[in-house]
C-alpha cells in the first residue's frame, strides 16, 4: 500500500497550515462556488480578470488537507498569468491526476504542483485535488475569460 | 464479552483476510454489514444446485425455488414479529421501500394542506422522496428538532403533529447511534391520527424487533445491514394498509390480469413485487435470518452495548477534550454507531490515516446532510460496531486517532 509520505508530502502540509490567498474579492470579481458532495470539501474561488491575466484571485471555503492545499497552490501558481496560461496549467494537472487523457504538455511547468502527484496513489482524493481546479475552470468561463 | 465473539469472527471469512500483512478492522457495518460463510454457501449452494423461477413454472426445481424465496419471507415476518407473510414485501433495498411507502402510500393519501412530520436526524432516503412527492402534492414537511445530547426533542411533538397524516422516523440514527422511543412515537403518531413510519435499517440488524408490540403502521429495513447479500430491501406494513395501496411498479408478477383495457393487481404480498425478485438474494437473505437467530439479537445487542461503553470511554479517556463524539453518551440510549470529530483534523484526512492501518471507518455526511448542517459539520467520522468486532478493535482506532493528531498537527 502507498505510504502516507507519497500524499502528504511536506509542501502539501505547509499549504494546509499556511494558505495561501484565503479572503474575498468584492465584484467585479467572479466568485465561483464548487464542493465534493461525497465527503462535504467545500470551495470559493474569486477572480479578477483584466486584459485577459488573472490579475488577482482569492480562495475561500474548508475541506479536507488535499482539496484546501491544492486550493492555495493553485491560486500562487495562477495568480499574474495570463488567462491562456492558466487554462492550460488546468489541463496540465489533470492530466497529471490522471482526468484528462492524452500526452502531457510538458511546456506547461507544474512548479510545486508536482507534489500532489502523489494522489493518483489514493484516487478516492482525486476529486479532493481537483476541485478547486475544476471550480477555477468555471470561474474563468463566466468571466468570459 | 456476551457473545463468543471470536467463534462468530470465525464464522466470517473476510475478517481472515489481511492487507499489507495487517488484519482488518472492519468499522463500517452502519454502512453495510460483512457476510458470515452461511450466506455466501447459501447464495453458491442454490445457484449450483437449486436454482430455478419462482412463481411461474411447473417444474421440481421451479417448485423448490418458490418454497426457498417464500420460506425466507416466513422468516424475516417471523424475525420482525409480523402478522402474516403477508405484511412482507421484497424491494431492491430500503431506499426503494421508502419510495415504495411515499409514492404508493402517500401519492394516495397526501394532498395540499396536509402535513409529513419527519425528524432532523433522518437519512435521505427518507427525507427525499417525501420532497419529491410534496413537490409535486403541495403538502407541508414539518421537523422534529434534536436535543443537544442528539436525541429527539418531543416536547412539542403533539403540536407537530397536529394535523399531520403520516409521521416518519428512523428507529435508530445512523449518525448519532440514537436508538428512539418507537413505541412512544407510534402512539403520538396515532394519537394525532397520523400514521407511523419507522425506517428500521439501523436497529433490525442489532436489537430484536417487534413491530406488533410498536404498533406501527409500516417499517423499512435492508438484507445488507444484517449480514444478508446487498440488492435486497424490504417493507414490513399492516396487511389492511397495503390492501388499501395503490402498486408501486407495473409489470410482471404483480398482476392477476393483463388485457388491452387495462390490468387488476394480484393479492399481497406480489401486488408489491413487480418483475423477477433477487431470487438469489432472498435465499441468502433467509441464511443471513437464520444466523442472526442463531446468535440471538439479545445478544446482539448486550454485545454492542458493551463494546458502546467500552469504546466511548477509551475515546474520551484518550482524547478528552480533543474530541467531540456527537450524540449521547449513555449506552442504553445509543447504539454502536458513534461519529465524531477530532481535534481539527478533517474527516477525510482522518480516514486516510486510519485506512494506513486497515481501519476501516467513513468520513462525509453519512447521507444526512440535514443533521450535519445542525452540527455545524461538512463532514464527519463515523466508526460503527457490529457482532463481529471487539473491544480491542475500538484501541485499534484510538492508536491510529492518535497518529492521525501526530501527522496533522495544525
Amino acid at each position: 500500500m502507498p505510504g502516507l509520505e507519497d500524499l502528504y508530502r511536506e509542501i502539501i502540509l505547509d499549504h494546509y497550515k499556511n494558505p495561501r490567498n484565503r479572503g474575498e474579492l468584492p465584484p467585479p470579481a467572479v466568485r465561483t462556488e464548487g464542493h465534493n458532495p461525497l465527503c462535504g470539501d467545500e470551495i470559493e474561488v474569486y477572480l479578477q480578470v483584466e486584459d485577459g491575466v488573472v490579475a488577482d484571485v482569492r480562495i475561500g471555503g474548508q475541506g479536507c488537507s488535499i482539496s484546501q492545499s491544492s486550493a492555495s497552490m493553485m491560486s500562487a501558481a495562477v495568480k499574474g498569468k495570463k488567462v491562456d496560461d492558466v487554462r492550460a496549467l488546468v489541463s496540465r494537472f489533470k492530466n497529471m491526476m490522471s482526468i484528462e487523457e492524452g500526452e502531457p504538455d510538458t511546456s506547461v511547468s507544474l512548479g510545486d504542483l508536482e507534489a500532489l502527484q502523489g494522489v493518483v496513489k489514493f484516487p478516492v482524493r482525486i476529486k479532493c485535488a481537483v476541485l478547486a481546479w475544476n471550480t477555477l475552470a468555471e470561474g474563468l468561463d463566466t468571466a468570459g475569460a | 464479552m456476551t457473545l463468543d465473539v471470536e467463534k462468530i469472527r470465525a464464522d466470517f471469512p473476510i475478517l481472515a483476510e489481511r492487507i499489507n500483512g495487517k488484519p482488518l478492522v472492519y468499522l463500517d457495518s452502519a454502512n453495510t454489514s460483512q457476510k458470515p460463510r452461511a450466506v455466501i454457501d447459501a447464495m453458491s449452494s442454490f445457484m449450483e444446485h437449486g436454482y430455478g423461477p419462482t412463481n411461474r413454472s411447473a417444474y421440481h426445481l421451479a417448485a423448490e425455488a418458490t418454497e426457498r424465496f417464500e420460506s425466507t419471507r416466513a422468516k424475516v415476518a417471523r424475525f420482525v414479529n409480523a402478522r402474516s407473510v403477508n405484511e412482507i414485501v421484497f424491494t431492491k433495498n430500503a431506499t426503494e421501500a421508502l419510495n415504495l411507502v411515499a409514492r404508493s402510500w402517500g401519492g394516495a393519501n397526501l394532498r395540499a394542506g396536509d402535513a409529513v412530520v419527519l425528524t432532523h436526524m433522518e437519512h435521505h432516503a427518507n427525507i427525499v422522496p417525501w420532497q419529491m412527492l410534496a413537490a409535486e402534492k403541495g403538502f407541508e414537511i414539518r421537523w422534529v428538532p434534536l436535543t443537544a445530547d442528539g436525541l429527539l426533542d418531543t416536547s412539542g411533538l403533539d403540536r407537530l403533529l397536529d394535523g399531520a397524516k403520516a409521521f416518519s422516523f428512523t428507529a435508530m440514527s445512523n449518525v448519532l447511534g440514537t436508538i428512539n422511543p418507537v413505541a412512544d412515537l407510534v402512539a403520538a403518531a396515532h394519537r394525532a391520527g397520523a400514521v407511523a413510519i419507522v425506517d428500521g435499517c439501523q436497529s433490525v440488524p442489532h436489537m430484536p424487533t417487534d413491530v406488533q408490540a410498536w404498533d406501527a403502521d409500516f417499517m423499512t429495513f435492508s438484507s445488507h445491514k444484517m449480514v444478508g447479500p446487498s440488492g435486497v430491501g424490504m417493507l414490513w406494513a399492516r396487511e389492511e394498509i397495503l390492501e388499501a395501496m395503490p402498486p408501486f411498479l407495473g409489470g410482471g408478477n404483480m398482476i392477476s390480469d393483463v388485457r388491452t383495457e387495462g390490468f387488476t393487481c394480484a393479492e399481497l404480498p406480489a401486488k408489491f413485487e413487480a418483475g423477477t425478485q433477487a431470487i438469489v438474494e432472498v435465499v441468502g437473505l433467509g441464511a443471513a435470518v437464520d444466523y442472526l437467530e442463531s446468535v440471538g439479537m439479545a445478544n446482539v445487542r448486550a454485545h454492542e452495548r458493551e463494546i458502546t461503553a467500552y469504546a466511548l470511554a477509551a475515546l474520551k479517556g484518550r482524547f478528552g477534550d480533543e474530541i467531540t463524539v456527537h450524540g449521547s453518551c449513555d449506552p442504553d440510549l445509543r447504539g454502536a454507531t458513534i461519529s465524531f470529530a477530532y481535534r481539527d483534523v478533517h474527516p477525510h484526512d482522518v480516514s486516510q490515516v486510519l485506512d494506513q492501518h486497515n481501519v476501516c471507518v467513513r468520513a462525509g455526511h453519512h447521507c444526512a446532510k440535514p443533521l450535519m448542517r445542525l452540527l455545524g459539520a461538512n463532514a464527519t467520522v463515523r466508526a460503527s460496531f457490529y457482532l463481529y468486532n471487539t473491544t480491542a478493535e475500538a484501541d485499534v482506532l484510538c492508536d491510529a486517532l492518535a497518529e492521525a493528531g501526530d501527522f496533522f498537527t495544525l
